[in-house]
Formats: structure tokens, sequence, C-alpha cells
């Protein structure tokens, strides 16, 4: 590629964070006209941050805005709304679709910016009545589809479309901005077939030529390799490395993603490696219909006692695993559990036979968030399992007993160190950490044989993780309880587990033991990505 | 001393404490206007003890997160056909009472069962189509009264011999069936000792019940049926078991009201009798999905006492009758107030 282009766009230093958590730490990112750069990082990286705040995205200025400078053209600019960033040039295909299911293409490409006719009436009335001329938009729109280079019906409705001509769609409504200068695609081909995906990127091959510089977010290393003059690296709000694409490798590329300094990723020192353990709970066929964490083909067995990881990245399907036993979202497949099967789709059977789940959506979930913390630790356990009930009249009437949940909520208080003002404080007035600690107590309190834990330190901060962390070993440790833990950290995961268990598209990709190396986890984790 | 004053105003909350010093207001004013003031007290004892239960009848469905019952007049139906199918059948005095409750209970079950599977479907709208579900059985049963085959010529109109009338008296029948037992009289200040009774012993009913393992599983459904889901909870067999109890409740606060008001009302009367009830209980202090017994006798006394007390103090002392106006407009006025001061759960 000619690198004789001018500098389009310069971003330095720019720095963000949400409520002094710090996300963004000094980014310096420059892209030349006709440029594709590969945007690349784990999930949480700080990729969808940049380019919000590229793209003046109102989550952005809402929370403080952000420091740094960025220089469009040589200007310096600050958007402030998505508009301005549009009336600049900036164009952003975002994962999910902005588009009118019950119009056509054609007019979602050119929505409020359709060619009109003027009439008698909009010449009293204002432009606000002018009629659409049909034979230009369709000739816009035609235009927009041919820069693009992928041959899609501008006449079909949306609603009709494969998801893959949706997204060329969107994409050909950017192109069909006449200023359009810069075009963010994040994930764009997450969504499309292998032959769609190779279309797109021939498309954006045509886009550079054209002098439109693309910024390419996506999983898919090799599509980077491919399309790309430059790569950039993201981890943890930092951007690690920016290499010409040329020079660089799928290994090297992984490497940089999830490989922390190699110091502190000290795997967990006292791992369960018995061969001979029996097994506990054995996963056949499994699959699960939860949005956005399909779980396609999953085989897989659990030891007794010991702690399995489950990583892999988001929309992988990692999530979808517990849920799906759990009976939460619509499952099927054979789960075996000491040799019983589990009927799935139901959560009363699964909880009867002595299973617990810690969810990952703590809020939705995990909590009773206007009720105390004794009602959220007993409850499960006082429903299940009948405990912590007085029993009248022959056991006809249950009556609660409050001293006994009283009890063991604050056992529970003191042993995971919960902060909170006393055991009759509501669940919401807690921080995000004591609440993960409260779903937690809550399936201690279910005494479960098989727990799952899903996310359990997403959205918490560093003391608490390790407190929570340790809590659930100590628990698998003391009580011989089989855990499976799911988590979208690495590092976590080799810390706490036994085995990983890594998901990639849908499917088990590997177990390696908790002491393999982050490369060779991260080379799993993109190995069957859909 | 003060922190705890300020806890206290603070748990009582700002809306309880307008209305009840507007209340106090209406009190004091009375007897300068020429109002008897214990005939006034002896007033809002007396509607307090009818309107009670219908009240009461709205817990189970807000602890279930059904939201607040606006499909009350269905369960005034089944009282409404327990009490002329109890005159019907022959029974009179205070045993035609408990006869009108034990026939209304089959209607009230079956009508509130398929009320509630209709609510399930719905989650999200339940208070939207609980209002259309109020409304369409009301006129429903507007043609069934006059073409169910009534007989008793105390029911039915005089001139054609069939057809229920839209006002039925119950004198000779359950008039005063709870009020009369053991009343107390202290001067002027008649209060009605077997309606109070009645009402605590069925708010003790709903207070024990919710400390029961099911009950705690239906606030536990109210407060987040994700949760609830996730603990083994059937969470639409405790919708509708809440559906079901409200409708009972209904049923029998209908009737309850009637023996002190001394008359079945047919036809659109069950129409009204769902706005004030939902009222009642917002300004007791209730949430969408949270409701106590306290939120229910806090929430009766001052809408009552507000209802009753400012059309004859308006009256009084503008000399002139107003009433009927006045008691549309403050009980509107106080239903608008109260719809404005719901508070929702936490998501």
């Amino acid at each position: 590629m000619d690198n004789q282009n001018n500098t389009l766009l310069e971003m330095k230093s720019i720095r963000k964070d949400f409520f002094g958590n710090q996300v963004l730490t000094d980014i310096n990112l420059s892209l030349r006209e006709g440029e594709v750069l590969g945007l690349v990082g784990e999930n949480g990286a700080g990729k969808s941050t940049l380019m919000k705040i590229l793209f003046g995205a109102t989550d952005i200025t809402e929370t403080g805005g952000y420091d740094g400078e960025i220089f469009l053209n040589g200007e310096k600019v600050s958007f402030t709304t998505p508009f301005d960033a549009i009336a600049a040039g900036i164009g952003m295909v975002h994962q999910e679709f902005s588009l009118i299911p019950g119009f056509e293409a054609t007019e979602n490409i050119l929505l409020n910016r359709e060619p009109k006719k003027t009439n008698v009436i909009a010449e009293i009335f204002g432009e606000r009545l002018d009629q659409l001329n049909r034979s230009e938009m369709e000739e816009k729109a035609a235009q927009a589809i041919e820069k693009m280079g992928v041959k899609i019906d501008q006449r079909m409705r949306i609603s009709e479309m494969p998801v893959g001509h949706k997204q060329f769609t969107e994409i050909a409504r950017e192109l069909s901005k006449d200023q359009l200068k810069l075009l963010i695609l994040d994930e764009p081909t997450a969504v499309l077939t292998e032959k769609e995906a190779e279309a797109l990127l021939d498309s954006i091959r045509g886009m550079s030529a054209r002098g439109i510089a693309v910024i390419f977010i996506t999983h898919r290393l090799q599509e980077i390799l491919s399309v790309c003059n430059t790569v950039a690296v993201m981890r943890d709000g930092v951007l690690v490395e920016t290499v010409p694409a040329k020079d660089t490798n799928v290994t090297e590329i992984t490497k940089w993603m999830v490989g922390r300094t190699v110091e502190e990723t000290a795997a967990s020192t006292d791992v369960h490696t018995d061969e001979h353990q029996n097994t506990i709970l054995k996963i056949e066929h499994l699959w699960v219909d939860m949005p956005g964490e399909t779980v396609r083909d999953v085989n897989l067995e659990v030891k007794e006692g010991e702690i399995l990881g489950i990583g892999g990245l988001a929309g992988q399907g990692k999530l979808g695993i517990p849920n799906g036993i759990m009976g939460l979202y619509n499952a099927g497949g054979q789960v075996t559990f000491e040799g019983r099967e589990i009927p799935l789709n139901s959560p009363r059977k699964c909880l009867d036979s002595a299973f617990a789940f810690v969810s990952e959506d703590r809020r939705g979930v995990g909590l009773l968030l206007d009720e105390s913390l004794e009602w959220n630790v007993a409850f499960p356990a006082m429903q299940i399992q009948n405990k912590y009930l007085k029993r009248y009249a022959g056991g006809l009437i249950k009556w609660r007993d409050e001293a006994a949940i009283r009890a063991v909520t604050e056992k529970y208080i003191d042993e995971l160190q919960i902060r909170c003002t006393s055991s009759k404080q509501n669940a919401k007035e807690l921080s995000g950490g004591n609440q993960q600690k409260v779903c937690l107590a809550k399936a201690f309190a279910l005494e479960p044989k098989m727990l799952f834990v899903s996310e359990p330190t997403r959205g918490i901060d560093v003391g608490a993780k390790a407190l929570v962390l340790d809590a659930l070993k100590k628990f698998n440790r003391e009580s011989g309880v089989t855990v499976v833990m799911v988590s979208s950290e690495l590092e976590e995961l080799r810390r706490t587990c036994d085995r990983i268990a890594i998901v990639s598209g849908g499917r088990i990709a590997g177990i390696l033991p908790a002491s393999s190396s982050v490369e060779e986890l991260g080379a799993l984790m993109l190995s069957q990505v859909v | 001393m003060k922190e705890k004053l300020q806890a206290f105003f603070k748990s009582f909350g700002l809306p309880r404490l307008i209305i009840a010093g507007f209340l106090l207001l209406l009190l004091i004013l009375a007897p300068f206007v020429g109002a008897d003031l214990p005939t006034q007290i002896s007033n809002i004892i007396n509607r307090f003890s009818w309107n009670g239960i219908l009240v009461l009848a709205m817990v189970p469905m807000v602890h279930s997160g059904c939201g607040l019952n606006f499909g009350l007049p269905l369960g005034i139906i089944s009282g409404l056909l327990g009490a002329t199918l109890s005159i019907e059948l022959g029974f009179t005095g205070r045993l035609s009472f408990f006869a009108a409750i034990l026939i209304a209970t089959p209607f009230a079950l079956i009508l509130g069962a398929g009320y509630g599977f209709l609510l399930n479907k719905i989650k999200g709208g339940e208070m939207m189509i609980a209002t259309y579900v109020g409304f369409s059985s009301v006129s429903f049963m507007c043609m069934m009264w006059l073409l169910l085959p009534y007989h008793s010529p105390n029911m039915v109109w005089g001139y054609a011999g069939k057809g229920l009338r839209t006002t039925i008296s119950l004198e000779g029948y359950y008039n005063q069936a709870l009020a009369g037992i053991l009343p107390i009289k202290i001067g002027n200040i008649l209060i009605p000792t077997g309606t109070l009774l009645f009402f605590a012993l069925l708010a003790f009913g709903i207070w024990a019940f919710l400390h029961t393992k099911t009950g705690t599983a239906m606030t536990a459904v109210g407060s987040n049926p994700a949760f609830a889901r996730a603990a083994g909870i059937n969470v639409d067999g405790i919708r509708l078991l809440s559906v079901v109890m409200s409708t009972w409740l209904a049923a029998v606060g209908i009737l309850v009201y009637e023996q002190g008001f001394g008359f079945i009302q047919l036809y659109m009367a069950p129409f009204y009798m769902a706005l004030p009830a939902v009222s009642a209980i917002l300004i007791g202090g209730a949430s969408v999905n949270k409701a106590s017994i306290v939120n229910v006798i806090v929430g009766t006394i001052l809408f009552q006492g507000i209802v009753t007390m400012t059309p004859t103090v308006m009256n009084n002392a503008i000399h002139m009758d107003m009433s009927e106006i006045i008691r549309i407009i403050a009980s509107m006025g106080m239903i608008l107030f109260a719809l404005t001061r719901k508070t929702e759960a936490t998501r």
C-alpha cells in the first residue's frame, strides 16, 4: 500500500476512566488515508471504549468525557455526539444492527438523507412535506452497493434478508455518505458465513483503494493478517503493540493479547492432578439456546472434587453451559450426574440433585435487590431443602424461622467478610463485590455437591476478587464440592482451577491443565471462533 | 431523639404526612362549621370496616408482582353471585351472610384461576389487562343479572317478575350481620366490633401466610421473578395462587361492605370499587410490588377519612349541598395523587 498518503487521524495520549476505574491509558494511534487498521484485544481490553470516544458516543460525554487529543486531517476535534462525528466523515457499523426491519435496503441505506422532489404543498408548508425521489434513491443506493463491491438486492426488505446481507446494508449505508473518510467496523464478520466474510474483506480492500481508512475490529486474526496494513493490539486499556501486519503472525498476536507479564502468571500451586478421580458429571452433546452465548455441541467430563475452569471469548458459548444445565435457557443433550441422568429445562430438578448456581447476572438473576441479606442467603435453601422452617399443625404450616435465618446469614457474613450494616440490610445497598459474596453465600447455604459459578469476579474490584476466588477454592478444598467456574479471565482461571476447558464456537476446543501457558490457552480460544 | 423522629417521618413518608395533616385539619374544622365530630368519627370507623377487606385484597397480587389488582370487580362479581344466590336459596338472617361467603367461594376460585391464567400470559402488562378484565366482566354481568333465572320477590323487578333490581335491600337478610356482633357505643360513637374483628382475622391470615414458605416464595416472585425461577420456584403457579387469593378476598370484601351498607348494588356498581381500593393501598405507602398490612390499615383510614370528611365539612361551611360533587373531586383527586406517588422496585 502507498505509504506516502497523508495522515488522516491522530489520537494522542487518550485516557478514559469510568468513575475512577481506569479503562484506557495513554493510547496513541495514527491512521493514514486508505489505511486499514486491525484492532484486536480480549473482551474488556478497551477497544469499544476507544472507538466510542472517536465516534462521540453519548455515554462517553455523560461519564465525564476523556483526556487527550484527537486530530482529524490535522485539525483538533472533539465530538460530543455521533452526529458531529458523522458530519466530520466518520462512519461506524456496530455489532448490533440499527436497521428498520420493515423497510427495503434502499430506504435503509438513505434513511433521512433521501433525495427529494418538491411539490406545491411543500412550497407552502415547508420542506417536511417534500416527496421522495424514488428513482434517484435507487440510483444512489446502487452506487453505494457498487462501491462496496458485494451484490445485495436493494429492493429486499431487511426483515427478509439473511444476517450477512443486513451487515452489508449497514456498510452500504455508511458508504453512501459522500463525506466518509474513516469507517469503523466493530466485529462485522462475527455474523457472516465464510464466503460472505471473504466478500467483506474484498470490499474493505476496495474501500482502502478509494482512500477510505478502515478500523477493523475482529477476533478472527487470520482476517486481520489478510486485509490490514497495521495491527494494533490492546490489553487492559493499554495499546501494547502496533506493528505492520506483514511483520507478525497469529501466535505473536495471541501472545500480546492474553500474555500479561510472565512473572505474575504463576499458576495455581496446589493442583489436583489425580488421574484416577471418578467422573462425577458427564455432559454429552449439550446445546443451549442462550441469546449471544449459543452452545452448539459440548462434551465434557467433570471429575469429582476438582475445580474445572471454563474459559473462552465472549459470545462463544461459555456462559451458555452452566445456564443451560441449570435450566435457565432452553437446552438439549444429556447430562449425567453420579450415574443418574439430570432432566434439562427444569431449574427445580437440578437444585433437587444438589446442584447450585451462581449466575453471572448478579442483579438480574442472582439477588433479591429489594430484600434483606437474610432473605437472599436463605431463600433457595428454604424453598428447595425446607431448611430454616418451623413446622406447625403436623407440617401443614411451614413457618419462616427468622432466628435460624439470621444465624446462617451471620455465619456467612463472618466467613466471607461481607461488609454490611446488618443482616437486615437490603442487598441493593451493597457494593458489587459484597453482592457477589452474598450470591456465593446463597449457593453455599444449599450445601451442594456440584457448584456452577459464572463470571464470579465480573465488575468487582481487585481486593474483592481475591476474596471471592479464595472463598471458592476454600469451599472446594474443605467440603470436597466439585466446582465448575466459568470466567473470561484466563489469569483467574489459571490461579483457581485444576483444569481449564476452553470453549470456542459453542464447542469445547480443548482441555488443558491449569499450568499451561497463556499462549496455549489463547490459541485454543481463537481456534474455532465463529 | 431528633434522629429517631426523622427516621420515623422518613419511614412514614411525606405523602402520608400531608394527607394525615389534611385529615387532622378537617377534624379540627368540623365542630366550627357545625358538623358533629363524634358522628364523623364513627362514620370514618364504619367506612374503614366496610372497605378494609377490599383493600386487603390488593396485597397478595402486589406481593407476587402482578401489580395492583385493577381487576377487583371480578372478585366482587363472585361475591355478588354468592349474595344473590344465598338469598335466592332462602337463607335469612346472619346465616345468609356465611352462606353467601360459602357460595361465592367456588365462583371466586374458578374466575380467579382463569384471570390468573390470563395474567400469566401477559407478564409486564398486568395492570392494564386487569383493568379491562374488570370492565368487561362488569359489562357481561350487566346482561346476566337480567337474564339469570332469579325468582326471589325481594330481588327481582316488581313489574316483570324477572331480572334483578339495581339495588337490593338486605333487611331481613344479612344487614349488619357482622357489625351487629358486640357493638360498642361510646357517646355518639358506634364501633362495629364484629366487622373490625372479621377484618383483623383476615388481615392476620394474610400476614401469617406471608410468613410461611409459600408466602415467602410469593414475595420473592414479586421482588425478582428471575431469581425465584433460578431458585426452583414455579413462578406461574405462585402468581396464579396470588390472583385466586386476591379474587376471593374481593368476594368476601364486597359481602362485608354490603352487610355494613345494608344493600346489594348490582350492574355498574362493581365498576367503581377498584380505583378507591387501589388508591387506598397506595396512599398507605405500598409500592407496585411491596405492600404490608400496615399499608392497608393506614391507607384505608386516610382515604376513607378524607372522602367522608371533605364533603361534610365543605357542605357545612358553604351551606349548599354539593356533597356528591365534592366527594367525586376529593376521591378522584386522591386517586390521582396516589398514582403519582407509586414507586417501583429496583431492577
